[in-house]
Formats: structure tokens, C-alpha cells, sequence
């Protein structure tokens, strides 16, 4: 005790003070607070288990045996099972290769497995947890004020048909025209990449499945005035201009100037 | 011909009997046109805009020009319920309720793209083969205008259905206007009455697209077409063709059909594009909200080489004061460039005629490679606008190629600077390289393929002379005769006032002639032809054993029959 008295007035003891409190208080909140969420997101603990093996061999060189995370790869605790289905469904995870942004391609798993993977990161601490069926269905969405909530959140990267668009230093919004609608909410609530989250007080649900129903619609809407040129704006049509259109109208001016000679 | 004459003349009969009109008929009808394919480009522009005018007036019958708030209400379920301007909802009413709307929109503006690229075309076109010198600088100042009142028209155009991406372009046209020093601010709120959006810009911008340009650009191709009338259409070289003739076609019946018939053709070009082609779906935009954008927002090619230079342009801002900003990251590329390369364009017959001291009236065309600096300087002014123009695409060459896009700007950062003059140097080079091979073609002749293998054992070539044709258009080169230097001072060490200008301009002329070669001399010429006679003497036996020659074994063996018709080979 003389020795704490003893040191009292010394410079660092308010840091010391300070960081004793913020430490109690972390660790009181840890212990009363309930993880409510994350006792429903836990599978059983046979599909953890197989989550784990299968984790160890195809994550834990880049997100840690733990995935507590590394130099290469973040840590996953807590990201939730909607990330795992997300970015193990699209494909994007395992990575093919580190770079600016992971592509999109062909799941390496299947669903029994992929859920698994979920289920083991779930289990890890609570996060946001994949959405059910009727969370995604669109039977009760609006579609115009879809449209005018995809225009103001997503379309200044997606594009205005979710044909997706350039980001900085080689990263990118993706197409969104392969999408389902079940990684479209999850990439909503857990902001993959450059994605901003829009967790459910910035965006409600019912907000989602309007968005989700707009993507749909543009996934399958068609071409009211023709070849639509990938709907990526006047850069494709000024290109079909000067090759095809002035091509044409050229090969017509040299075959009229020819019939003379 | 005879037939043609007939024509002409009966035709003006029928007009005379009633209007007296036989003298101007006679005149203007039997008024000869060169033909050549590419003096149809400016026909181009002419019938894109009499497309433009017969879609826009379609248009105008159901579009509402106004900022009004409305709640649609039209058959495209996607936007039903959606609050938009009167503006967008009557675009949306003609491209899905109005019968045949949405195509008249889409060949109104496909039409307009026709228009500003054949426009461009056809200015390199008149460029490159020297068409705008004396007596022309002043229609090419006409089609300068034209280029410059047709983009300006097409943007208003673009912009006044009021969908998004329309909008953002607006947005970028303010932020150049705010950008001018001093007045920017006061110009803007005079423009779009008061902060933007606004709701009077619209109508506004709907007179000036329906009225005031169109208007403007009718008289000037007005003006146009009768100065090409008055002094006649300029020709490429060729045998008969001079400084004071025009060899081609008469107007009635041939050039009438000709061109009668391209306008057809124009248009049925323009109508296949829009009915199977989308351009510009605003319905997929939707309308415009101020706080809404779209990635890969663009305008139209014609407007990309600029959108591309302000991409291109570094972030720099003077801030005086802490009071006025001098917004060079604006001013520079979307002022000043384009400010520049339309007054270097608009004024090129006279600098050129400055440099070259060449006041003469042309009415035949240069051959690009003969004016090799200028050809080369053309082909650089394209490769800047070139590089601008990936600029501008540049976020959606990112996404297609997977290529970063700062690597793109800065790239193009440096090829801004470095792909023109590298053009300039490679296109100058060609066109000296080809002069050379027609210096050649006159002294030595064409190369026929065949080789003659003398008795000494030595093979050659046998060379044939030119056509009279190609040779007539070799020899249209003009002589050239770079501007002597001044002398610094006279005789007496006075010193020359306009020494320098004169040394900086007979600088300037020897730059521009510098590579030239000059065309053989008269007996250079005789000396040559004595020599290809000669060579097609000696090449007579050959050719008269060649014509005996048979063919057998499937093509792969000779056979000579001897000079009397019997086989000379007994094997």
C-alpha cells in the first residue's frame, strides 16, 4: 500500500488509473451482457466441429488456426454467419490470389460444408446471422421505391443496372446481375470489402427486400429499345457509333463514289 | 453523256415555259461535282441534321418542357408512384405511351451522334487534304462554328429529359461555369435562377435547344453550302484535272441521284441503329435527385474529351485570400483546352499560310503526304483528343479490362504529353517515306515482278513505267519554297526591325518544309523514261517466251514448245 501512496503523484498514474477503469468496465460488460443473438446462431456441435477441420485446412493459413486473424487475412471473430455464407457462397473466399478485390467465382464447397464453415465462425462471438427466407422475400416489396432507394445507396457504385462500376486502385462494385437475393441482404448487413454496412437502423428491413426486389427486377428486366449495350451509359454507344453506325455510313459513301468510275 | 444532256435540257424546258427560268437553271443544274467518296461526309452531317429536325419536331409535339413536380402515372410500372419533374414524366409518356416514341427518340439521338462525328470526319477530311486554304479559310471558320454550335446543341439536348444522368451532367456543366474567375458565381445563379437545380433552368435550356441553336446552325450551313456553291467544290489530282476546272458530274441528274439517294441511305442507317439499338434509356436512370448519382456517369462521345481532361487534371486550387478560388483543376481542362484547340483550328488556314508563305488559290487537293507537317500535326491533334477520350471512359476501361483505375490516369497523365508528339514524329516520317517511293515510281517506274537474267549471268527487275493517271498525280506535288531569313541589318549595319518575327517565321517554314523531296527535274524525268524504254526493249524476248509457256503437271512444271510451236525438250 506505501508503495501505491508512494506513487501516487507520479505522471503516469492517471494513465494507469484510467486504463484500470476502462479494463474493469470491459471486462463487467462482457460478463453481464447476454449474446443473446449468438445462442440461436450456434449449429450443433458436430457441424462446428466439422466447421473447424474445414476451416483449419482451407482458412487458417491466411484468417489463423483461431481465426484470430494474421498479417494476410482479417480476423473473422464476430463477422458472423452471414459473412462466411456471403463470401464463401460468391466464391470470393478461399481467395484464388491476394489483390486489390476479391472476384467472384465458383464456390470450391457445398452448402452442407459452407454451412458448417458458418457455423464455426458463429460460434466464435455473435454477428450477424444468415437471413432466413422470409426475410428475403420480396411477395410484399415496392418496387418504384426500391428503385429510388437502390438510386440513392447503391447505385453511385453498382451503376444505375447494377452493372457495377471502378473503385479506387483497382478495386470494384461487382455486377450485381448473378447475385441472389440472399447475398444481396447478407452483403447489405455485413459490408463486404469496400461496401458500407447498412445494418438495420440505418436501412429497415423492409427497405432491403425493396432493394432486393429492384436488383431482381433489373436481373430480369428487359430491353425495351434494343440491344441494350451492357447498360453501361454513352461510352458503349459512342463506341457502336463510330464503328458500326459510321462504319456503315461510310461503306455506303465509298459504294456510292465507286459506281461512278 | 449525251443522255445525260437531254436530261438536263428538258428538264430546264419544263421549267422555262412557266417560270422563265431557263438562264439560272442552266446555270446552277448543269453545275459539276468531283466525285470521290469521301466528299460525301459532310453530306452526312447535312442529312443527320434534316433527321434531326424532322425527330425533333415529333418530340417537341409531346415533351413538356417544365419543372413542375409530378407524381407519375404512365404504363412503366417500375417508376409508377415515383415523384419526378413534368420534364422526365413527358420523356417517360413518349418513350412508352406516345405510338412510335420511343424510336423518334432514338433516331433523334442517334441522329445527333451522326451529326457531331460526321461533322469531325469531315473536318479531318478537309484537314488532311488542304481543302480549307485560299479561297476556303472562311468556310472552314463556318464549319468550325458548326462543330462548336452542334456539341453545344447536343448537350442542351441530353440535358433536357431530366433523368439522372442528364442531371449529373448539368451539375458538371455549373461547376464549370462557377469555376470562370470573378463572374462564375453570378453567371450560375443568372443561368439556373438562383442555387441549382432550380426550376427555371429547363425551359430555358428547351428554347435555346429548339430555337436559338438550331436557328444558328441553319444559317450557318446556309452559309456553308453557298460558299461551297460560289466557289465551287475543290478536286483531287488527276489527268485533265487543274487549277481552273472542275472535272465530275453535273448536278442534274447524276449528283441530284447521288446524293438524293445517300439521304435515303443515311437515313435508313440511322432508323436500323435506333430500332435495334438502345441509346440513352432514362427509364433505367430514373429522374434526377440532386443527391443521387450513378457510377460510370458519361456524356456523350463529343462531350467525352472534355469530361476526360477534367479527369485527367490534377487537384490543384489557388485560394486568394481565403476569399476567391481560382479553381485551375476546373479552368484548365474544361476552359482553357478546349478554348485553345478550337481557336488553333479555327485559325489554322492562316497560320499555315503565315508559316508557309503560300498565298496562292488551291483548288486541288493536297495529297496528306505531300504536306507531311501538317498531316503529322493533324494526326497528333487526334491522338491528344484520342488519349482524352480514354480518359474520360476511363472508369469503364477499369471494370472491363481489370485495370486500376489510378494506373489508368496516371498513365494517361504522361501519354498526354508524350503519345501526340511521338504521332506527330512516326506520321511525318510516313509521309516522307511515301513521297520518296513516289520520287522512285517516276524515275525507275513500277516493279512488274519479273526478273531477267542476262546472259553475263546478272539478274534484274523489270521495271514498267506509271499509268498516265497515277503519273498525273504523283506529279501534282507543288513546288515549295521554304521563307528566306531575313537579313539581320542591310548593307549600311542597320539593324532590320522585323528581323526577328522574320527569322522566327522563316524558322517556322523550314520546319514545315524541312522533309520535303522535291519532284525530279525535267531531265531527270527524260533520262528515266529513255532508260525504262530501253529496259522494256530488252525485256520484249521474255515476255514473248513467257506468252508460249504451257502449263503442266497440275500447274507445277513449265514447258517451253520452242520457238516454231514443236517441243523443245526431249527427255
Amino acid at each position: 500500500m506505501n508503495a501505491i501512496a508512494a506513487n501516487r503523484r507520479h505522471p503516469a498514474a492517471a494513465y494507469v488509473v484510467l486504463l484500470l477503469a476502462l479494463v474493469s468496465v470491459g471486462a463487467l460488460y462482457a460478463a453481464l451482457a447476454t449474446p443473446s443473438r449468438a445462442a440461436t446462431a450456434i449449429g450443433s456441435s458436430t457441424q462446428v466441429d466439422q466447421g473447424k477441420s474445414l476451416f483449419a485446412e482451407g482458412c487458417s493459413s491466411c484468417h489463423g488456426l483461431n481465426a484470430q486473424g494474421s498479417g494476410v487475412g482479417p480476423s473473422l471473430i464476430g463477422v458472423g454467419a452471414a459473412a462466411v455464407d456471403f463470401q464463401v457462397g460468391t466464391g470470393r473466399m478461399p481467395l484464388a490470389q491476394q489483390g486489390a478485390q476479391a472476384v467472384r467465382k465458383a464456390s470450391i464447397y457445398s452448402d452442407t460444408e459452407r454451412a458448417a464453415l458458418a457455423a464455426y465462425v458463429a460460434s466464435l462471438a455473435p454477428g450477424p446471422e444468415i437471413p432466413s427466407a422470409s426475410m428475403v422475400d420480396a411477395a410484399n416489396a415496392d418496387l418504384a421505391r426500391g428503385g429510388e432507394l437502390f438510386r440513392t445507396n447503391c447505385a453511385q457504385c453498382h451503376n444505375f443496372a447494377g452493372r457495377g462500376g471502378a473503385l479506387t486502385n483497382g478495386k470494384m462494385a461487382p455486377s450485381l446481375m448473378n447475385a441472389t437475393p440472399t447475398q444481396i441482404y447478407e452483403a447489405m448487413i455485413t459490408g463486404p470489402e469496400s461496401m458500407p454496412k447498412f445494418g438495420d437502423g440505418t436501412m429497415p428491413v423492409q427497405d432491403k427486400q425493396d432493394i432486393i426486389n429492384y436488383v431482381h427486377n433489373l436481373q430480369n428486366s428487359p430491353n425495351q429499345g434494343g440491344a441494350a449495350l451492357g447498360r453501361l451509359g454513352p461510352v458503349t454507344e459512342g463506341l457502336i457509333l463510330w464503328t458500326v453506325g459510321l462504319g456503315l455510313l461510310i461503306a455506303a459513301a465509298a459504294w456510292i463514289g465507286a459506281k461512278a468510275r | 453523256m449525251s443522255a445525260i444532256v437531254d436530261g438536263i435540257d428538258s428538264t430546264i424546258g419544263y421549267a422555262d415555259d412557266r417560270l422563265s427560268s431557263a438562264g439560272f437553271l442552266k446555270r446552277n443544274l448543269k453545275k459539276v461535282f468531283p466525285d470521290h467518296w469521301s466528299f460525301m461526309l459532310g453530306e452526312i452531317a447535312l442529312y443527320s441534321f434534316i433527321i434531326l429536325l424532322i425527330s425533333g419536331v415529333y418530340l417537341t409535339l409531346f415533351f413538356k418542357p417544365s419543372m413542375t413536380e409530378v407524381v407519375y402515372n404512365g404504363s412503366y410500372t417500375i417508376l409508377k408512384g415515383v415523384k419526378m419533374s413534368e420534364a422526365f414524366a413527358s420523356t417517360l409518356n413518349i418513350s412508352f405511351d406516345v405510338r412510335g416514341g420511343l424510336l423518334m427518340r432514338q433516331i433523334h439521338h442517334w441522329a445527333a451522334l451522326f451529326f457531331i462525328a460526321s461533322i469531325s470526319v469531315h473536318m479531318c477530311r478537309v484537314f488532311f487534304t488542304g481543302a480549307f486554304r485560299k479561297p476556303r479559310e472562311l468556310n472552314w471558320v463556318v464549319g468550325t462554328l458548326l462543330l462548336i454550335t452542334g456539341i453545344l446543341e447536343g448537350f442542351a439536348g441530353y440535358s433536357l429529359p431530366d433523368d439522372l444522368l442528364s442531371g449529373t451532367g448539368l451539375r458538371i456543366a455549373e461547376g464549370i461555369v462557377q469555376a470562370t474567375p470573378i463572374l462564375g458565381t453570378y453567371v450560375s445563379f443568372l443561368l439556373f435562377g438562383g442555387p441549382f437545380p432550380g426550376n427555371d433552368f429547363i425551359a430555358r435550356l428547351y428554347t435555346v435547344h429548339v430555337l436559338l441553336v438550331p436557328g444558328l446552325i441553319l444559317a450557318l450551313i446556309t452559309a456553308h453550302l453557298m460558299m461551297v456553291w460560289y466557289q465551287k467544290h475543290t478536286q483531287f489530282p488527276g489527268p485533265g484535272r487543274t487549277e481552273k476546272n472542275v472535272v465530275g458530274y453535273p448536278l442534274m441528274p447524276v449528283y441530284m441521284a447521288k446524293a438524293g439517294g445517300f439521304f435515303f441511305v443515311v437515313f435508313g442507317i440511322t432508323t436500323l441503329l435506333s430500332a435495334l439499338v438502345t441509346i440513352n434509356p432514362v427509364w433505367m436512370y430514373g429522374p434526377y435527385v440532386p443527391d443521387q448519382v450513378t457510377a460510370g456517369s458519361q456524356p456523350d462521345f463529343y462531350i467525352g474529351w472534355l469530361d476526360g481532361a477534367v479527369r485527367l487534371m490534377p487537384n490543384w486550387e489557388i485560394n486568394l485570400w481565403h476569399h476567391y478560388t481560382l479553381s485551375l483543376n476546373i479552368m484548365i481542362p474544361a476552359m482553357i483546352i478546349p478554348g485553345l484547340l478550337f481557336t488553333g483550328i479555327a485559325l489554322f488556314p492562316w497560320l499555315e499560310s503565315w508559316v508557309t508563305g503560300d498565298k496562292r488559290v488551291h483548288h486541288i487537293l493536297d495529297r496528306p503526304r505531300n504536306a507531311p507537317t501538317r498531316t503529322a500535326l493533324g494526326v497528333g491533334t487526334i491522338a491528344f483528343y484520342g488519349m482524352l477520350w480514354l480518359s474520360g471512359g476511363n472508369d469503364i476501361i477499369a471494370t472491363t479490362f481489370t485495370i486500376p483505375f489510378n494506373t489508368i490516369t496516371w498513365v494517361l497523365r504522361f501519354a498526354i504529353f508524350i503519345v501526340p508528339p511521338l504521332a506527330f514524329i512516326v506520321t511525318r516520317r510516313f509521309c516522307v517515306s511515301l513521297q520518296r517511293r513516289d520520287h522512285d515510281k517516276l524515275l525507275h517506274g513500277r516493279e512488274t515482278g519479273r526478273i531477267l537474267r542476262h546472259p553475263s549471268g546478272e539478274f534484274t527487275e523489270i521495271h514498267a513505267s506509271i499509268s498516265d493517271a497515277e503519273r498525273a498525280v504523283i506529279m501534282s506535288k507543288q513546288d515549295i519554297i521554304p521563307i528566306a531569313s531575313p537579313l539581320a541589318s542591310d548593307a549600311h549595319g542597320v539593324r532590320n526591325p522585323a528581323g526577328v518575327i522574320g527569322r522566327v517565321r522563316a524558322g517556322l517554314s523550314r520546319f514545315y518544309y524541312g522533309p520535303n523531296i522535291a519532284l525530279p527535274t525535267a531531265a531527270e524525268l527524260e533520262a528515266a523514261a529513255t532508260h525504262l524504254e530501253h529496259e522494256a526493249h530488252s525485256a520484249v524476248p521474255v515476255i514473248e517466251r513467257e506468252a508460249r509457256l504451257e502449263v503442266t503437271g497440275g500447274g507445277g512444271v513449265l514447258r517451253d514448245p520452242g520457238p516454231d510451236g514443236q517441243s523443245g525438250h526431249n527427255h
